[in-house]
Formats: structure tokens, C-alpha cells, sequence
């Protein structure tokens, strides 16, 4: 994409104040940046001097309602309490690309939207030279005002329609800003939701209310894809404050509408009570065989068969052959769910061909595609309003609960708020996929790994891989093992997997990473000295991996944490990991307490992350990688247990999530590189899982290979 | 018809008795700072004031609570106690997705008002029916601590 479009937005109305607002944009579909995309309509500023930022993307907890307007702010040379942020609507032929998702936000956005910034700047700077008649070069901005040399100075309101009616400069003309004459990108600002958050003001997805809306629930089958047979309907249809039920039959599309039975009544509670009125029959034969235990039988069978080759390198059964000590173990990781602590919800309005939808999504436009497709309705018929989500974790990716809410909204010929049980969410989520693991390596006679050979198994919806749950990555191994590969087998599976913080990585830390623990104990060596040692067999750039990078978290979170050189309680243990996703590089220490029964306790976690050149926001960054840690820590102790295609954990109780009592304390350290800076929603999480179990290895010599990571499982490697 | 005291104003709700207070308050009464998570007392995304006392608003029926003084996080602010502890979530930024915040702040401010100092252990015993899934944990425990007027170090591990 070589062609520049450019085109100026225009927008003139009342703003909130009253006063005349007139809206600047710029794009270029040829942003210097990772992608191309389109910019436009993210500044506005009223003749008052208002300054209103749009924020692109969607706000799911991680931060970019604050953080993306931010970088506009800053080149823009307004002052951050000036600038008002606002959701932008979902609209890619304007904003590009907005989604929440592969902690791609500041990786896409850094540089395009200071351009956008720094356009709005330059035409405001270009009203003021025309008016006094004077060149660019006389001019300087600062704190939303324009300043001659003469001394004469504007308001950026006062320049307000003038420079809207003004062309926007070539993007190639726009200088940014040094970043060390920065004001607002690097310093701490609050999220700009909070003070109307902790107020309790209805900002999430499921507080939308619009006119005469009625509540509904959407029951689907306890077996994953399972048809509805039939069902009677009279009995819940008579319950207090029922305004009506009727079935709808699914399109076979399992990010879509599945078959169910939808309630309608003017409570949600209403609508959940009557569902104990059904009793549907469904077509549940599809289940059988679908079963976690048989998955692990079935998974143990594969191992000990050769699998697809993924990657090769060199000759691994010869260098095992050679080796001075060979190692194997197998390793696994469970289903688990996302359970953001908003269930699904989403309202929907339809009248003819127009709906409207209210939604929590990471993923707007797929989702007003989803809906355009389910209705069989023109996309430009459809409109999300993207609505503040109580966490997305990857589960909003998907945008089933609208193409559910749409059809019940046209159905029951009202506008609904459809909103998820708990155990809706736990029945109907889109699993991090489990998976299972032979790892064999063998250690020369210096104890360097000379080879290194993967098994993974995991899961198949017909010849593909399923959604996130492959199992590719010897990234590492194969840039510092001379001789390694990779081997993949599949089960056909009917559960539904997507991706979740981190995803693939989120498992594969824990198997890999813990096997380079046991690999350094066997070479008798410190695990941090094991790693920066294998680190620096690196050759080359190694393409996307910098293990200079790497080898400085090492160094950074060994010298925070006092690695090696810290007097432990008994019971006690350290343990290190280290893992590059997302373009983070994350090096982590956990300090755990294991009690004699076996029950565990992370007290404190070090991070050492690397994300480039610049932290846009230190407060929120720090932020994302506390609650990354702690949330990879709460993982350690859950998982999806599926019967005859069924998960049967049904709610927190079964499923459970760190709590006040277990959180550690949490100490981040950013080391700063000169890369561009990339995202933070993930890269943090996957090293927490190995340094904590190889912490309790430390602790107590109970070597656990297998997650979650349970009391019992500690006591029977105890006693071996 | 049932009566109930929410944030000082009498309100009269034609509910049967076993409705749960959780949804009369978003559905019925449209107050929607009170969240809903599981249902049945595991998260505390639900955590209402009834005479002081934090109590799980989903799986309270309202006609235990006739009468009661029912408070919401929406009523927060009149106090004392609900500012201090909205101004420290804000000065230490505890918010992610925000979405267990109301019923944190609740909590807390029941405990503040039980304990105006309250230690680790006892910030871990009120707090530990408040799931936060974006795990905000070690801020929280810190805007407690300020909003009380204490020093904010985590001491449980030292
Ligand atoms: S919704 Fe009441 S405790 Fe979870
Ligand atoms: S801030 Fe997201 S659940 Fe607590």
C-alpha cells in the first residue's frame, strides 16, 4: 500500500458546553507503522477551548481509553486536564483497526497516533500563520496555546474553525516530538473511567438501558453443539412476570447462534427463574467420548507414537545418543475458562433491517458482522456501541451473546438486554485449550542442552488445529539447542477453545520452562546462570528474538529479587523463569511458602519486563503486569474438567480465582530498551507459572508437572 | 407490596418476597453501581450495606431486608468513610475493568467502619469474598491502608 489518501474530517455542531465543535482528522493509509490503517475524527476542539480525544479501541481493564488518547494528547501540546476522552464509535473506515487483542495496542498505535497529534497540531499552528501572515518556523506550541515570537499568543479554541477549514499536511512533513521533551506520554494518569467507576455509575454492558426493553435468558445445550429435540414451552410461559418464550434454531456456526429456548420477562430474575419451568429435550449423543480422562488416555497413546513434524533441526536422536545425560518428561495443562467477572451480556435493538447493539467486545466489527450475517441483514444496517467490558481475557474475541441478542430481540419484537447466567459463561466459553507434553533433551558432558525434542498433543475441530490451541514454539530451544524439533498430534474434539491472556504461551511457559529448570538442576548448575548461559549461544539477530533482551531481564529481576543470596525460611523456596510473547521480554522470580500438607503460597513475585523505549503510562503498565502475574498465579489452581462433553465446573466455587488472602506482593521493574515500545496485557503472565512451580520444587523437591497445581499433586511427588 | 429504606429514601416494590435484592435494585429500582457476578455468594461483585453490615445483594431476598436501611455504592459518597475510600482507589488507580470495584469499596468501607486501622490479617478476612478477576488485589489492599491513614506497606511476608 503505496497510495496516501488524505482527507479532512469536518465536524460542526454543539458540543456538551454549548459551544461550536469542530472536529479535525487526518488519515493515511499508509501510516508508517505496522499495519496500514485509517485515521480521522479523533480530536475535536469547541471554539471554548474544549478538547475532546477519541479513543479507539475498545477498554476491557488494560488500559487504552487512557493510554491511546494519551499519545495523542502529547504531540497535540494540550495539557492532559484539559482533554476530554470519549469512546470513539466502531467505525474501521475511520479508526482502523479496533479491537482489544495480542497486546496490539500501543504496538499498532505508538507512532500513528502522535501523527494524529502532531496533523492537528500543524493545522492549528498553520491557522495562526495565516492570520498573522507569518511561517511555521515562528511559531511553538504549548499547553493548548500558539505562541509567535512577537509574543502574540491564540487559544487552540480561538484557532478552532479556521484550521478545521485548513488542509492537512503531509504526514511526512510532521515532525514528533523528541521523547525527552515529553509531558504526558511517561508519566502516571489515571484511568480516565475510575472517578465514575468507584461511583458506581452504570458505564458497563450489562447496566444499558434503553426504552422499553425486557429482560431475557438464552438457554443453549449442557453438551457443546448438542440440537434442541424439543421442548415445552406453556410451563415457563406461565411464571410470574413472563413475557414470553420461544425457541431458535442455530446456524451450525459455533462462534454464532447456537439452538436454544429464549425467556423474555420484565425482571432478569423473572427470566432465570422460568428456566427451571423447561424441560428441554436435546440431542446429546454428540457428547459421548468427549471426556477429559479419555483425552488423557488417548493423549498418553499418541506420545508414544512419532507425531507430524513441525520444525527440524539437525540430527536429535544422534545428539541424544551422544549426550552425557538425557532427561525426559511429560507434562500437561488443563481446559480452562476465561470468566470475565462481567458475564456475556449485550442489548439489542432491531426495527426492519436496522439493529443496534450495545455491547462488551474486544471485537466490535467482527461482531457487526456476526450479527449482519445472523439476521441476514445488511452490515450497514448494523450498529455496535462499544460499552465499557468487566474484563475480556480473550473471551470477548468472540461475539456469540450478540448474534444470540440480536435474534431474540427480532424474534420477541422488543428491544432486550440479554444477560448470562454465571453458569451460562461457564457452560459456553471458548476454552484455552488443554494439551499434553513429551519433552526429551540431553546435556553434554559441560551441561549445555545439546539436544532437544517436543511432543505436544492437542485438539482438532476436523483436519485443522483447533482455535488457539496450538502448541508451536520451539522459538526458543531451536535458536540455543544445536540439534532440536517439534512434533504435534491431534484428538478431535466438539469443545469449543479460543484464546486467553496470553494465549498458547500461557501453557507452554509452564512445560517449557519448567524442563529448563530441571534441565539446570541436572547440569548442576543456578537456573539463572543456566539460562544466561544458553542466552548467550544465541547467533545472530535471531529474528524476532533479541536474547540480549532477554539476558538483561535475567539480570535485572536476579538483582531485585537477591537471587541465590536470600536467607530462606524452611518450607520455603525461590524459582526463576523467563519467556518472550507478545514482543515483551519477562523474566520472573517467585519466592512460595509449602506447608507440610502440601498447600502452597506465592509471598512475593519479581518482574523484570522489557517492552521497548518508552512505558506510555507507568501507573496503568505497572498495573497490567501485577494483575498479569496474579492472574497466571490464580490459574495454577483451576481448570475445566469436560464429561461426555460437558464442563462440569459451573461457577466460582468450582473454579477458583486468586483471592485477597493469596495475592503476593508484586514488585515490576521495567527494563528499558531502545525497540518500539510494544503491549503489556499479556507478556507478563506466561513466566509466573514456572517460576512458581519451580519455586515449590525448591521449596520442598515435589516436582509437578501437571496443572493445576494441587495439594495432593505436591504429596504424591513427595514421595516420588 | 414490600417496603424497603434504599439510601435513605423509602421505596415500595410490588416483588414476592423471595426476589433477590440484587435485581430489584438493577432491574426494578435501576440502581446498577451493584453488580452481578455468580449468583449464589462467591464473587461479592453484588455487595450491598443492610444496617451497616456488607451482606451479598444476590442472594439476599428482599423481604428479609423490609425495612432495613439498605446502602448502595451509589450512596457512598455521603459518607465519611465512602469518600476516603473512593479518593485513595483513585489516588493509587486500583481500577482495570472496574467491574468488582463497587463491591470492593463496599466491603472495605464495612470493614472501616468495624476497624477505622485495620492490619493485613484482618484486610484479608474481610476482603477475601471480593473476587477481582483483573486481581487489582495489591492496590486494593493499599487504598485501604491510605484511606485509613496508614502506612501502605504489605507487612504478611516479611
Ligand atoms: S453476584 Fe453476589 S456474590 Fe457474586
Ligand atoms: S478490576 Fe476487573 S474484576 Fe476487579
Amino acid at each position: 500500500m503505496t497510495t496516501i489518501s488524505r482527507r479532512l474530517f469536518l465536524q460542526t455542531g454543539a458540543g456538551a458546553t454549548g459551544a461550536l465543535v469542530v472536529g479535525f482528522g487526518w488519515s493515511d493509509t499508509a501510516a508508517a507503522n505496522a499495519r496500514p490503517m485509517l485515521l480521522g475524527n479523533y480530536v475535536s476542539i469547541g471554539i471554548d477551548g474544549t478538547v475532546i480525544v477519541r479513543a479507539p479501541n475498545p477498554e476491557i481493564g488494560q488500559g487504552v481509553k487512557t493510554s491511546l488518547p494519551m499519545l495523542i494528547a502529547e504531540e497535540l501540546d494540550v495539557d492532559w486536564d484539559r482533554v476530554r476522552v470519549e469512546m470513539a464509535p466502531n467505525d474501521p473506515t475511520r479508526f482502523g483497526q479496533q479491537d482489544a487483542g495480542g497486546s496490539m495496542s500501543i504496538h499498532r498505535n505508538y507512532t500513528a497516533l502522535r501523527r494524529v497529534g502532531a496533523a492537528a497540531r500543524w493545522m492549528l499552528v498553520d491557522a495562526a500563520a495565516r492570520q498573522l501572515n507569518a511561517s511555521h518556523g515562528e511559531f511553538s506550541t504549548a499547553h493548548g496555546r500558539v505562541h509567535h515570537s512577537s509574543g502574540q499568543s491564540f487559544d487552540y479554541g480561538e484557532l478552532a474553525v479556521a484550521a478545521s477549514l485548513l488542509r492537512p499536511p503531509d504526514p511526512k512533513s510532521l515532525v514528533l516530538k523528541d521523547p525527552a521533551k515529553f509531558s504526558i506520554i511517561g508519566t502516571s494518569r489515571r484511568g480516565v473511567d475510575s472517578a465514575r467507576i468507584v461511583r458506581g455509575e452504570p458505564i458497563f454492558g450489562i447496566d444499558m438501558t434503553i426504552p422499553d426493553m425486557a429482560y431475557a435468558v438464552y438457554v443453549k445445550a449442557p453438551v457443546f453443539g448438542a440440537r434442541l429435540l424439543r421442548c415445552e414451552l406453556a410451563a415457563a410461559r406461565a411464571e410470574r412476570g413472563i413475557i414470553d418464550v420461544f425457541t431458535l434454531k442455530g446456524q451450525g456456526d459455533r462462534h454464532g447462534l447456537q439452538d436454544g429456548i429464549a425467556i423474555i420477562a420484565s425482571s432478569w430474575w423473572y427470566a432465570q427463574t422460568a428456566r427451571a419451568k423447561l424441560e428441554p429435550l436435546w440431542d446429546t449423543a454428540i457428547g459421548v467420548g468427549h471426556d477429559s480422562t479419555l483425552y488423557r488416555d488417548k493423549a498418553h497413546s499418541l506420545l508414544a507414537k512419532p507425531g507430524a513434524m513441525l520444525e527440524e533441526k539437525g540430527d536429535v536422536e544422534a545428539a541424544l545418543a551422544q549426550a552425557a545425560q538425557r532427561l525426559t518428561a511429560d507434562y500437561e495443562v488443563p481446559f480452562l475458562a476465561h470468566a470475565p467477572l462481567e458475564p456475556q451480556n449485550c442489548t439489542a435493538r432491531v426495527k426492519g433491517d436496522s439493529v443496534e447493539i450495545w455491547a462488551p467486545t474486544q471485537t466490535p466489527e467482527e461482531g457487526r458482522q456476526l450479527v449482519a450475517r445472523t439476521l441476514g441483514v445488511a452490515p450497514d444496517g448494523v450498529v455496535v456501541h462499544m460499552r465499557r467490558a468487566g474484563g475480556g481475557f480473550g473471551r470477548r474475541l468472540e461475539n456469540d451473546y450478540m448474534a444470540e441478542a440480536a435474534s431474540i430481540a427480532r424474534h420477541a419484537g422488543v428491544p432486550i438486554k440479554l444477560v448470562w447466567s454465571r453458569e451460562d459463561d461457564f457452560a459456553h466459553d471458548f476454552y484455552r485449550a488443554a494439551s499434553y507434553h513429551r519433552l526429551r533433551a540431553g546435556l553434554d558432558k559441560r551441561g549445555r542442552v545439546s539436544a532437544f525434542a517436543a511432543h505436544g498433543v492437542t485438539f482438532a475441530h476436523g483436519s485443522e488445529v483447533a482455535q488457539a490451541a496450538g502448541i508451536e514454539g520451539n522459538g526458543f530451544e531451536s535458536r540455543v539447542v544445536p540439534a532440536s524439533r517439534l512434533e504435534q498430534s491431534l484428538i478431535p474434539t466438539i469443545v469449543p477453545t479460543g484464546y486467553l491472556r496470553a494465549p498458547v504461551s500461557n501453557g507452554l511457559a509452564f512445560v517449557r520452562e519448567c524442563f529448563w529448570d530441571e534441565l539446570a538442576l541436572a547440569a548442576n548448575m543456578d537456573p539463572v546462570a543456566f539460562r544466561l548461559a544458553a542466552l548467550s549461544n544465541v547467533g545472530g539477530s535471531g529474528g524476532s528474538f533479541d536474547a540480549a533482551r532477554m539476558r538483561a531481564v535475567l539480570e535485572a529481576v536476579a538483582l531485585r529479587s537477591n537471587w541465590a543470596r536470600t536467607r530462606l525460611a524452611k518450607g520455603q523456596g525461590m524459582g526463576v523463569a523467563c519467556y518472550f510473547s507478545h514482543s515483551g521480554y519477562f523474566a520472573e522470580v517467585a519466592r512460595v511458602r509449602v506447608d507440610a500438607d502440601g498447600h502452597w503460597q506465592v509471598l512475593n513475585v519479581w518482574v523484570a519486563g522489557d517492552i521497548g523505549s518508552q512505558i506510555v503510562n507507568p501507573l496503568a503498565a505497572r498495573a497490567q503486569v501485577e494483575g498479569a502475574v496474579m492472574d497466571g498465579i490464580g490459574s495454577m489452581h483451576a481448570e475445566i474438567t469436560v464429561v461426555n462433553g460437558t464442563a462440569i465446573q459451573t461457577n466460582f466455587d468450582g473454579f477458583p480465582l486468586l483471592r485477597m488472602p493469596e495475592a503476593p506482593v508484586v514488585d515490576v521493574e521495567f527494563v528499558m530498551s531502545t525497540a518500539a515500545p510494544t503491549g503489556l496485557g499479556e507478556p507478563a503472565l506466561p513466566p509466573v507459572l514456572p517460576a512458581v512451580a519451580n519455586a515449590i520444587h525448591a521449596a520442598c523437591g515435589a516436582r509437578v508437572r501437571q496443572l493445576p497445581l494441587t495439594a495432593a499433586r505436591i504429596q504424591a511427588a513427595r514421595r516420588g | 407490596m414490600i417496603l424497603l429504606v434504599i439510601n435513605g429514601a423509602p421505596r415500595s416494590l410490588d416483588l414476592p418476597e423471595d426476589f433477590p435484592l440484587l435485581w430489584a435494585l438493577r432491574d426494578i429500582l435501576g440502581l446498577m453501581g451493584t453488580k452481578f457476578g455468580c449468583g449464589i455468594a462467591q464473587c461479592g461483585a453484588c455487595t450491598v450495606h443492610v444496617d451497616g453490615v456488607a451482606v451479598r445483594a444476590c442472594i439476599t431476598e428482599v423481604g428479609s431486608v423490609a425495612g432495613s436501611r439498605i446502602t448502595t455504592i451509589e450512596a457512598m459518597a455521603d459518607t465519611p468513610i465512602g469518600t476516603a475510600l473512593q479518593s485513595a482507589w483513585l489516588e493509587l488507580d486500583v481500577v482495570q475493568c472496574g467491574y468488582c470495584q463497587a463491591g470492593q469499596i463496599m466491603s472495605a468501607g464495612a470493614l472501616l467502619a468495624e476497624n477505622p486501622a485495620p492490619d493485613d490479617v484482618a484486610i484479608d478476612a474481610a476482603m477475601a469474598g471480593n473476587i477481582c478477576r483483573c486481581a487489582t488485589y495489591q492496590r486494593i489492599r493499599a487504598a485501604i491502608k491510605l484511606a485509613s491513614r496508614q502506612p501502605q506497606a504489605d507487612r504478611r511476608h516479611q
